[in-house]
């Protein structure tokens, strides 16, 4: 616990040097290059800019603390506000992309484990291979001209179809559950195509690393003696397999997967510029190349709490799984 | 005598790799009655391989071809997968060498037993878990009901091993193959866990395949002694009349086991000669071992 909040205290350090050293004057975003000297003094003081560091340090941690992160110069809101609605889109698509990669990526990674060598191994490896080294937007382009321009089967670019904007009300702010709660049976269906193709290029993605890992590690295990004990006592492949080496990789795998996750929602930049996916990934792009920077630290700092957070859970996780760790 | 428990034949394990074939086993041939059979050699010579095409283990690319290998007169060899996990746990059981890794670390002790217990006896789970209890006690675990709900790495190196052979001798198999059982062992808890592996193999009326280096070790502990070197049986003895030695291997290993009753400034090394690896055995031979012949 006290090393989550030192965590969290370098995160924020470090957020805040880097908005301080930023060759970007955050008085003159305020006041603009016109104002008089006697106008940047006012602004400059009323920003608190005048007093000491460290003071300057712990007024923002306390801001942070208390949800304020300040307000973005390019959207006029405050940042919390939009990360409020950015964040969801994120979260859900991240979601959804990690549990189709592990849905697929670890069952695909032990049996590719458990026929080494046969074909499934090497379907498995090829299949990993084009997920590492296809560019994601190249793979996102021809999803969207195969799937949207030519078939139709799915949903173009965005959230949801032009006419269900705005009409399910937003309790979550994942449109799938909202649409859900609200029994909006052709709303969800309309958020479903929208998020499933960006979804499963994610998922794809987090699968190829996936299939990888759970392959090592299972092959690590299958070649321990307590299989070898399991093999002696007669236990058919599948009870070996699943009951025995299985409950061994689920404890590393838990990290793999978090790891994954959370590089998912960071955002990925390209995908989300791709589908006009409104997510916390572009948020931060565009607020960079504006130099806003409060809208940039903001971002920073929730995708650092995510992480942290995403480590906490593994590590709860571990306790649960290995018995060894108690 | 009566028909051998497990009859074994011109046994060998080859493995194809890519500079030809390397035979790991090659012609091994050994009947099993009720008793303890003491298989010695070093590293490599293909012990440990034997009892593991015993038990169908052996994996690709590896491969088993034998004459014979029989169990109570009935072909195990090459059966398929299905028919073999039958025989596995319920007729031939194995004993590894160290329980720290030949237990599942996520999984209770208890679990495990029955586990391997149901597997082959099937009936309720409350039977099962009685029958664990038994076989913990009976290995000589004082608290049965607390080690059930343990976890393998709760347990010292002498009670994961006597809890491994409380588990491989719950669904009360025929032959018992314990490879290198004590090796990994403290020397003090050592004679212990012997103990208790003998007595339990003894009022079974079990077969025991005992694999070890330790030529002093099966001297003690067992009826008959095969001496393997380079994958082949180069000597057949029995266990009182080890000093009778006639193979240099034999008498090599002999001579070089340092003894309080007569100790030498300097144990002599013992040299290998080629002509071992192809020689043919002497001592006992298999025919004379069983008459009526073969």
């Amino acid at each position: 616990m006290l090393s989550l909040a030192l965590t969290l205290l370098g995160l924020l350090l470090v957020t805040f040097i880097i908005g301080r050293v930023m060759p970007i004057d955050p008085v003159l975003k305020v006041v603009g290059d016109r104002a008089s000297q006697a106008q940047y003094e006012a602004a400059y003081q009323a920003m608190g800019l005048d007093k000491p560091l460290v003071v300057q340090f712990f007024g923002y941690i306390g801001d942070v603390l208390t949800g304020n992160f300040g307000r973005s110069i390019s959207t006029g809101q405050l940042v919390i506000d939009d990360i409020r609605h950015v964040f969801p889109a994120t979260l859900e698509l991240a979601t959804l992309g990690t549990l189709i990669g592990v849905s697929i990526g670890v069952p695909l990674g032990v049996i590719a484990a458990a026929r080494r060598g046969g074909i499934i191994d090497q379907v498995a490896r090829v299949v990993a291979l084009v997920g590492y080294s296809m560019p994601i937007f190249w793979l996102g382009l021809m999803g969207l001209l195969v799937f949207y321009g030519i078939l139709g089967w799915v949903g173009g670019p965005g959230r949801q179809g032009i006419i269900f904007d705005g009409m399910v009300p937003s309790v979550t702010g994942l449109i799938l559950v909202d649409s859900l709660i609200a029994g909006d049976w052709a709303a969800f269906r309309d958020a479903f195509s929208h998020i499933i193709l960006p979804a499963s290029l994610l998922g794809y993605f987090s699968l190829a690393y996936i299939s990888r890992m759970t392959r090592s590690f299972m092959l690590e295990q299958l070649g321990a003696e307590y299989i070898t004990t399991a093999r002696v006592k007669g236990l058919s492949e599948g009870a070996v397999i699943w009951r025995h080496a299985f409950r061994n990789i689920s404890i590393p795998l838990v990290t793999v997967i978090a790891l994954s996750f959370g590089s998912l929602l960071e955002g990925s930049v390209l995908t989300e510029i791709i589908f006009s996916w409104p997510g916390l990934g572009q948020y931060i792009t565009k607020s960079l190349l504006a130099g806003d920077m409060s809208a940039v630290l903001g971002g920073t700092i929730v995708v650092g709490v995510c992480f942290i957070a995403l480590n906490l859970l593994s590590d709860l996780l571990y306790r649960v799984l290995d018995p060894r760790s108690k | 005598m009566t028909d051998p428990l497990l009859s074994v034949r011109n046994l060998r394990v080859t493995f194809a790799t890519r500079q030809g074939e390397f035979q790991a086993v090659r012609g091994v041939g050994f009947d099993l009655g009720r008793e303890r059979l003491g298989v010695v050699g070093e590293s490599g010579s293909g012990k440990s391989m034997t009892g593991r095409a015993i038990l169908g283990l052996v994996r690709p690319p590896g491969r088993v071809t034998a004459d014979r290998m029989e169990l109570e007169g009935q072909s195990i060899l090459n059966l398929s997968e299905r028919k073999m996990r039958r025989i596995r746990g319920s007729r031939i059981s194995m004993v590894m060498q160290d329980p720290k890794f030949s237990l599942n670390p996520v999984m209770t002790i208890g679990d495990q037993i029955i586990e391997a217990y149901r597997l082959h006896a099937g009936g309720a789970k409350g039977q099962a878990r009685q029958k664990a209890l038994d076989m913990l006690a009976a290995v000589q675990i004082r608290e049965p009901e607390r080690v059930m709900a343990a976890y393998p790495h709760e347990m010292s190196g002498g009670m994961g091993q006597r809890i491994m052979i409380a588990m491989m001798l719950a669904p009360d198999p025929e032959i018992l193959i314990a490879d290198e059982p004590t090796s990994a062992l403290d020397v003090s808890v050592r004679t212990e866990v012997l103990n208790i592996l003998d007595r339990l193999v003894r009022d079974r009326g079990m077969g025991l395949i005992f694999i070890s280096h330790d030529l002093n070790l099966v001297a003690q502990f067992c009826d008959r002694v095969l001496i393997m070197y380079a994958g082949r049986i180069v000597e057949t003895l029995s266990a009182r009349t080890l000093h009778e030695a006639r193979h240099p291997y034999t008498q090599g290993l002999l001579n070089s086991l340092p003894r309080l009753d007569a100790p030498v400034d300097r144990l002599p090394v013992l040299p290998r000669q080629d002509s071992w690896r192809d020689g043919g055995p002497v001592g006992e031979s298999l025919e004379t071992d069983l008459p009526g012949g073969l």
